[in-house]
């Protein structure tokens, strides 16, 4: 159905274009541009009917006049995948952009993606060990689990994701991660940061980019997660690979969702974005995970920065209803000058308890995590009442708690960016030390048996 | 009925309008050419607007669109228990065998096996009258429940012939004398209630096991509850912790646009679970409904309409039924963006304005009532609501909660201190206790009421307390307000709080909880004598005694051990009266 070309543009509008009576036209239909200049553009179809046709235009609609020719290529939104996509640079529409040749397809996927039948998943329950205390002793990562980082601006949300992706390995077997990496809307310096640090480390030859900058189309960013996670099923699912999605920042993905949603007067929802907000996320969101019969998976760390730091917002909110659990990062800890700053307290992750324990981690390891965050709850409840009432105010016991969270957070929390502490030594072992400041006696959401199998005998540093 | 075929006009997402047929409102319809299912859900002139259950991307105008002549109706008759369907009752391993581990579109299943063989066994006989709801004959469709075949609502006659033998569910098993031939599968379209004698009060608890649920805030059989919170507060636990361990005869657990990976925790974990009163797997009575966040929106509308139907179709038999609804916030979702293609003026946040009335015409569908033939059925619903930023002054949270009368108030700040199940015990009630408290005196003890108030009176004279401990320390106070803020902590921590991960305290009975109850106000009778006498209030508190029958809870046997635990603990306190 190639060939026609319409020239019945009636109304432009942001990111939209309106034209008359056509062909009939797909409900998700692939469009070029012809601008009377020659240059080329994409679009897609987002609504048709017999009279008009919206398409929304993913290089913006500067330019365009009503001369201007589109053609309707017949087919929805496919992404070329292959093999050798692992090592290349694409950009948001998946065209190289590190000026290698084009992805030879062995295959053209449906960028949509369809959903994962519940009945045939399989229940994500590998450890992922990522060297990083707070996060693999407190909010434990599994295998095909979809895990955010709700950050804000001017947090090191970044450093975070990538230590996590050069670390991360499983415990339980040899295999690698593939990283896919997905920005939307990030600054050039920002990827520059990226790419140098994958370049360094050696990893970016074992990841596929998809690179949206802020000066790159907002509304080509609503595609690129799509077609990065499009490339992360055919690795994972046609090619065994376990890949880790990283995509940042999902706060601009929500703008341009945003975007497309008043151009086109939709009815909004909170905060003016539209109200299929959440639908729209879950398709990227569910999208990790692992199925029966296949050795792949797909795990998730989408990075959000919270506007405002608030935590409410609608896109961390519905991200949070749909993930499971989130690694939150602490603006008054990165003040206080802990790296990583993360809150644990507010942290979760839902699928921990899956993938913890004898055989998988170590068989302490949900004692040790219970009685940390316990005992580093009460610590920073009691610096609220020590500001009022002064620490003479307390107890041996809040003393001692108080004193906890303070060697908590700058011994336990604090790391450095290539510091990679292995789950059982580093990071269970370490908790011990620390929690053996701390009497035995207040100790109790730790086991007898583990007590006295893991305790190091020389009490008080 | 007319079989007309139109085309379609205009296609927005999940939205399309076809020209050239003129089908009745919520009229199942085939679009395109793929036959993807769609529904009829508005006319407009010439136009009818069809939401589709399916993914429309390459969908275009001018395919066909085909009536079926039918409303969106779901296949009732033995083997619906042990299934797990998707919204529109697609049995999601049949979807896996034909295509696949990702769910595509144009495939229809039936959501009754329609060739299995059942032993039908006729309990009516040649020559009975029989009318609609009537039993005519069983079927043992689990290890566990004993599935009655009724007569389908609107019939009614004398029976010409019946007969018990093996048949599958399109097989006639009774034919009446007008010619009326009834089979073992029934269709009820979803959005219709099925019909019922009358509705009666309830009276009977529907016991879950859950301390703080069936002890201070109880359900009845046939009543509703909603439990709002904000994400990772433990709504989903709760609502599995109900489908485990409720006293239902029928469980019926939807999973309403959540999390893929959790809803196979919960198909996994469930054929394992065993029922604490039968021994048999919990999965023999239970039916789920699992629609994920990415599975199509129209699907998730539906799903809540399904599962309820299979509730009451349950609840005719004469059964006790709980549905679980996880989350109805999602099913507002399904709704506001169905409202939003429509292009329909939108109510408070987007919603469309019969919001509340949709939300009240699905709760009320519970009900124990009176059955057409005439014995007792009941439908508990339990809706999760997920507001936004955790704030339930939002239009799902308050249209739910102006119906239900159980409210059961998730708190992210207990759920941050790990106290679970993270219901708050301030702002969370129930409506129920003064019609339940009967059943409570005969069934339970004769002041299980009254012990209930003391416990509740002890935690809101605690929150007072903590808000002046807050400002000067717990050291300020006079003992006796010390020892109350002890004995509260104890409800706390031994009571309310439990352990749904643990084997033995994930499910107490209502006995053992009255027990645990009296051994709290025990201790505090006579801590408060210990300390008239002259005991130091920290050797109270620190008895030995006291931490076993605390942590007695994790061990099996309790429930005999209890009594035992107390005498000791009592005798301690009395001791440290003689060590001072």
């Amino acid at each position: 159905m190639t060939g026609k070309e319409y020239r019945t543009i009636t109304d432009v509008k942001g990111p939209l274009v309106f034209l008359n009576k056509t062909e009939p036209v797909a409900f998700g239909e692939i469009v070029e541009l012809r601008l009377t200049d020659g240059t080329l553009k994409n679009g897609q179809v987002l609504d048709t009917s017999d009279d008009q046709v919206i398409v929304q235009v993913f290089e913006g609609t500067a330019s365009i006049d009503k001369q201007t020719g589109i053609k309707f290529l017949g087919d929805v939104f496919k992404l070329p995948v292959s093999t050798d996509m692992i090592g290349r640079i694409l950009d948001g529409a998946g065209r190289p952009r590190d000026g290698g040749p084009a992805i030879v397809a062995d295959e053209m996927a449906d960028i949509i993606g369809a959903a994962i039948n519940p009945y045939s998943r399989q229940s994500p329950s590998s450890f992922i060990q990522t060297g990083i205390s707070a996060i693999d002793a407190c909010t434990s990562l599994v295998r095909g689990q979809k895990l955010p980082i709700f950050s804000a601006s001017g947090l090191p949300h970044n450093d975070i994701a990538l230590q996590i992706a050069r670390q991360a390995k499983l415990v339980d077997s040899d295999d690698d991660f593939v990283v896919v990496f997905c920005a939307m809307g990030i600054t050039a310096e920002e990827y520059n940061f990226f790419v140098h640090d994958l370049e360094r480390t050696g990893a970016l030859e074992n990841a596929c980019l998809f690179v949206n900058l802020a000066d790159d189309p907002a509304v080509e960013r609503l595609i690129t997660p799509r077609l990065a996670l499009t490339a992360a099923e055919y690795l994972a699912f046609e090619h065994d690979y376990h890949v880790l999605v990283i995509y940042t920042d999902m706060t601009n993905y929500c703008e341009s969702l945003r975007q497309i949603g008043a151009a086109r007067e939709e009815v909004p929802g909170r905060r003016g974005y539209p109200g299929y907000m959440y639908t729209d996320l879950a398709m990227l969101y569910e999208r990790a995970g692992l199925v029966k019969g296949k050795k792949g998976s797909i795990t998730q760390f989408p990075i959000l920065t919270m506007p405002g730091d608030d935590i409410t917002h609608p896109i961390p909110d519905l991200s949070g209803y749909i993930t499971e659990g989130q690694i939150v990062i602490s603006r008054e800890l990165h003040q206080k000058g802990i790296y990583p700053p993360i809150n644990v307290l507010p942290s979760l992750s839902r699928l921990m308890n899956a993938g913890i324990g004898d055989g998988k981690t170590r068989e302490d390891h949900k004692s040790v995590s219970d009685q940390l965050y316990a005992a580093y709850a009460q610590g920073r409840e009691l610096r609220g009442l020590v500001a009022i009432v002064g620490e003479d105010a307390l107890n041996e016991r809040d003393l001692q708690l108080l004193k906890f969270a303070d060697i908590f957070e700058d011994q336990f929390l604090r790391q450095s960016r290539d510091e990679d502490r292995s789950i059982g030594e580093g990071t269970l072992d370490y908790a011990w030390k620390l929690l053996s400041n701390i009497d035995t006696k207040y100790l109790v959401r730790l086991d007898q048996k583990w007590i006295d199998k893991y305790h190091p005998t020389d009490k008080k540093e | 009925m007319s079989k007309e075929n139109g085309v379609i006009y205009r296609i927005s997402g999940p939205v399309v309008t076809a020209v050239g047929i003129s089908p009745r409102m919520y009229e199942v319809v085939r679009v395109g050419d793929e036959g993807l299912m769609g529904e009829v859900i508005e006319l407009h002139g010439d136009q009818s607007v069809i939401q589709v259950y399916e993914e429309t991307s390459g969908v275009r105008p001018g395919e066909p669109v085909v009536r079926t002549g039918q409303t969106l109706s779901v296949q009732l008759g033995p083997g619906l228990l042990t299934k797990i369907y998707d919204g529109i009752q697609r049995p999601l391993p049949e979807l896996e065998k034909t295509m696949g581990v990702f769910i595509k579109r144009g495939v229809d299943a039936d959501g009754l096996d329609l060739e299995k063989i059942w032993d039908f066994n006729a309990t009516a006989k040649k020559g009975d009258s029989v009318s609609s709801g009537d039993v005519i004959g069983t079927v043992q469709e689990t290890k566990t429940i004993e599935h009655k075949v009724m007569v389908p609502p609107g019939v009614s006659g004398k029976i010409k012939d019946i007969k018990s033998g093996d048949f599958n569910v399109t097989q006639t098993v009774c034919t009446l004398e007008d010619g009326t031939e009834i089979q073992m599968m029934q269709k009820w379209p979803v959005r219709t209630p099925r019909p019922f004698t009358k509705k009666h009060a309830p009276e009977v608890p529907l016991q879950t096991g859950q301390r703080i649920l069936d002890f201070l805030f109880p359900l009845a059989k046939g009543g509703t509850a909603g439990i709002p919170g904000p994400f990772g507060s433990g709504k989903t636990v709760t609502q599995q912790q109900l489908a485990k361990w409720s006293d239902a005869d029928i469980v019926v657990y939807i999973g309403c646009g959540e999390r893929g990976n959790e809803m196979t925790e919960v198909l996994d974990e469930f054929p394992h679970l065993m029922d604490p009163k039968t021994g048999e797997a919990l999965m023999n009575r239970t039916t789920m409904i699992a629609n994920t966040s990415n599975m199509p929106v129209a699907a998730r509308e539906a799903s809540v309409y399904t599962g309820i139907t299979i509730a009451e179709y349950f609840r005719d038999m004469g059964y006790d039924v709980a549905l679980m609804a996880d989350s109805t916030s999602r099913w507002a979702e399904a709704m506001r963006e169905i409202s939003s293609r429509l292009e329909e003026m939108p109510g408070e946040e987007g919603y469309p304005a019969y919001l509340s009335s949709r939300l009240a015409e699905f709760y009320e569908r519970a009900g124990r009532v009176e059955t057409l033939a005439g014995g007792d059925g009941s439908v508990s619903v339990i809706g999760a609501v997920s507001p936004p930023g955790g704030d339930i002054s939002e239009p799902v949270s308050q249209g739910t909660l102006r119906i239900v009368k159980v409210f059961w108030g998730l708190d992210a700040g207990l759920a941050r201190q790990r106290h679970f199940p993270a219901i708050n015990w301030l702002n969370s009630y129930s409506l129920y206790p003064p019609s339940l408290d009967q059943w409570y005196r005969d069934n339970i003890k004769g002041d299980f009421p009254e012990i209930r108030t003391e416990i509740s009176a002890l935690l809101q004279v605690e929150a007072e307390l903590q808000e002046i401990v807050q400002l000067v320390g717990s050291d300020a106070l006079p003992v006796d307000q010390q020892l109350t803020l002890e004995v509260a902590r104890m409800i706390r921590e031994f009571f309310l709080q439990q352990n749904a991960f643990h084997d033995v305290d994930t499910y107490s009975d209502l006995k053992l909880q009255y027990n645990m109850a009296k051994a709290i106000l025990s201790f505090q009778e006579e801590s408060k004598k210990a300390i008239a006498g002259g005991a130091a209030l920290e050797d109270v508190v620190n008895i030995p005694a006291r931490t076993d029958l605390m942590r007695g809870r994790f061990e099996s046997g309790y429930e005999d051990k209890i009594d035992e635990m107390l005498e000791a603990m009592n005798k301690q306190i009395a001791d440290t009266m003689e060590a001072n």
